[in-house]
């Protein structure tokens, strides 16, 4: 149906958008954008995603150049995080007089 | 794991209270059921700058116009928030859109009645973007999650749509007697459509209990029509607007405003593309996109030569 009346065959690439809430924050995804290249990629985010300041500074991604991980591996994958205890502070016991101090 | 286990294996995530990622396993029925929903809800953003476009040449003066038209480009980034999150379901926008200008796809019936005045625009600020919070406030809790983060950054913005418009109606409905009968004629006109916006009756809602099982929803229609009644009749009381409606009583027993019969057939008239404005709608959408194709494929043909030329000069 979308074929009979679709003049524009050329859909403009999908972007995604990270944007830094503020000074020394980490950068957020956002959303997406369509554009046609990077530089109205960057032009429509802060059109969509910054019109109140949310922003002080955005990063545009081609959403294909991105490698995530799956959640069906998300066991396997995460799974050598979850017996190191030992890289947690809680691990290690600590003299009474210290502990109260801080 | 089966399609069974599988199946409880969501709806127990669901019921934890745990949201729903693009590639996490969904139900087909789940991933159709949002699509069709949040697609209608940004056609719908898209297709509410009509109303309230018509009148930015008009504006009473440059500080009301520089606020609609702050406004209107809100609601354009709406509709871009909520065409973002529906194709992270696997679907392209540009489907999305000519399923709606030229296929089955629907958009909220409100956008449907014409704009005479504009204490229209005043209304539409306060009702229509008033029923909008109430449910848009339940969606940014949905299940799924890019849905749900869609609809809080809507809220976020929604609130000065709806004061803007109040503020403008309490000014008029204060000010010289033909500004207080646009005013009132404005409620009168835009009261019932505003009601019928929150969908039909429970028991004509086909959708809403699946849609609640799985907390793409978290009340019905008739309870979020509910608590809009309420707090509207307030809010009316408060500037002194009269509610078109001689059946509106307060209920002691229950604590909320019992309202009259709500003109279904009229709902089904517009939905079904018989509205008073359905046809010029579509007709200046479809123009829109297919007047600004030739800017699309500029852009994107600019796009090309300029990559061209960069990997050459490298």
């Amino acid at each position: 149906m979308s074929a009979d009346h679709s003049n524009n065959n050329v859909e403009w690439p999908l972007w995604e958008v990270f944007y830094q809430p503020g000074n020394g924050k980490p950068f957020e995804h956002a959303g997406s954008v369509h554009a046609p290249d990077a530089e109205m990629a960057l032009q429509n985010a802060r059109d969509t995603y910054a019109r109140r300041n949310e922003g002080i500074a955005i990063w545009v991604v081609p959403s294909s150049q991105i490698t995530a991980s799956t959640p069906e591996d998300v066991g396997p994958f995460f799974d050598p995080a979850n017996d190191k205890a030992y890289r947690h502070p809680q691990f290690y016991s600590t003299p009474r007089a210290v502990k109260k101090r801080t | 794991m089966n399609t069974q286990e599988k199946l409880k294996a969501f709806q127990q995530r669901i019921d934890k209270g745990e949201k729903i990622e693009p590639k996490d396993w969904m139900p087909e029925r789940y991933r159709k059921q949002l699509i069709r929903m949040m697609s209608q809800h940004a056609h719908s953003e898209i297709v509410g700058m009509l109303p309230e476009g018509n009148w930015i040449t008009r504006a009473p003066s440059l500080k009301r116009k520089m606020v609609l038209l702050a406004k209107v480009q809100d609601e354009a980034g709406h509709g871009l928030y909520l065409y973002s999150a529906t194709e992270t379901l696997g679907v392209k926008r540009q489907n999305l859109v000519e399923d709606y200008l030229y296929g089955k796809a629907k958009y909220s019936s409100i956008f449907n009645y014409p704009t005479l005045s504009y204490a229209d625009i005043c209304v539409i600020g306060w009702l229509v973007d008033g029923a909008a919070i109430v449910n848009q406030t339940m969606l940014a809790k949905s299940s799924y999650g890019p849905y749900a983060r869609a609809n809080i950054r809507i809220c976020k913005e929604e609130s000065f749509h709806k004061k803007q418009g109040y503020e403008m109606l309490a000014k008029m409905a204060s000010g010289s007697p033909d500004q207080q009968k646009m005013a009132q004629d404005a409620v009168n006109r835009w009261w019932w459509p505003t009601l019928m916006m929150f969908g039909p009756p429970d028991t004509e809602s086909p959708n809403s209990a699946e849609l609640i099982k799985w907390r793409v929803k978290s009340k019905t229609n008739d309870e979020l029509r509910q608590s809009f009644v309420d707090r509207s009749v307030m809010e009316a009381q408060a500037i002194g607007i009269e509610i078109p409606d001689p059946d509106l009583k307060y209920n002691e027993e229950t604590g909320h405003w019992d309202f009259g019969e709500i003109p279904w057939d009229e709902f089904w008239r517009v939905i079904k593309g018989d509205g008073p404005m359905n046809r010029e709608r579509l007709k200046a959408r479809r123009k829109a996109y297919e007047e600004g194709a030739w800017v699309r494929e500029a852009a994107m043909e600019y796009a090309r030569k300029k990559k061209l030329k960069e990997d050459k000069a490298s």
